[in-house]
């Protein structure tokens, strides 16, 4: 399995993709959701992407709408310590397949695959 | 040595330096990565230098611009609390309450408690670090009681 991280901060991106790594994930990790965009539009894709809601150039809700805008099918998870419901929902509504609180934690991980492997 | 180094660990948590989140760093460390943690932390310390010197120069001006100082702030909060600063992400939070206030006073004393406590931290994190290349990797990462 691939996941993304998309974060503009550095200690999040680290953070994140060790956890993942030691999940069992390939991981890569880039700082905007315009990075994540081009990086799709180069043809690469990922089965998860961990997708920060506040980045400058491009933040996550842009980036969800234009990635499925494009047919990306990938499980785009948003990662947010945002308390402001309406824009948490309107970065649901973008695409994100589930929102989650920062910082990612194993036992986020292990039950968000869990429902994944459901669906 | 390693009874020490858990003691330092204890007292970090029972003072209100770290939460749980520096745990979980903590398990993130392995064979792959042995000083995990203590790459981490410097990443935050060098990373976090020009967000606090933006915060700075963004509250030497008149007026202030709330919207800006909170969405600094928001960015250290998420970096702080990713690692387990819970005194640093304490103050964060406070600011960003007096932002909301429009409270210019109290983002300006609140930032200068917040610069005290992440340079405590720093500190002691350092001596931390130091002791525990002197202690030699653990086991396993211990949860504090």
């Amino acid at each position: 399995m691939s996941a993304l991280v998309v974060d503009d901060d550095k200690v999040v991106r680290r953070m994140h993709g060790k956890l993942l790594t030691q999940l069992g994930f390939e991981t890569n990790a880039v700082e905007n959701g315009q990075e994540a965009v081009d990086l799709f539009t180069s043809g690469e894709s990922y089965d998860f992407v961990f997708m920060d809601m506040e980045m400058p150039i491009m933040d996550g809700t842009e980036a969800t709408q234009k990635l499925r805008e494009m047919g990306v099918k990938s499980t785009i998870v948003g990662v947010t310590s945002c308390n402001q419901e309406a824009e948490k929902q309107a970065f649901v509504e973008a695409g994100l397949y589930a929102c989650l609180e920062k910082p990612l934690t194993r036992d986020a991980i292990s039950s968000l695959l869990e429902q994944v492997a459901k669906k | 040595m390693q009874k020490q180094l858990a003691k330092m660990k204890q007292s970090l948590f029972d003072q209100g330096y770290l939460d749980e989140q520096f745990i979980q760093l903590e398990e993130l460390q392995d064979d792959a990565n042995p000083n995990f943690v203590e790459e981490v932390v410097t990443l935050y310390y060098r990373d976090s230098v020009r967000l606090v010197q933006n915060i700075e120069q963004a509250l030497e001006k008149n007026p202030l611009d709330f919207a800006k100082l909170d969405s600094y702030m928001h960015q250290f909060k998420g970096s702080s609390s990713s690692f387990g600063a819970k005194k640093v992400k304490t103050e964060c939070t406070q600011f960003r309450d007096h932002c909301r206030a429009g409270n210019a006073d109290g983002c300006k004393r609140t930032f200068q408690e917040l610069k005290k406590e992440y340079a405590t931290l720093k500190k002691k994190l350092e001596v931390y670090f130091q002791f525990a290349r002197q202690a030699g990797p653990v086991e396993k990462a211990c949860r504090p009681k």
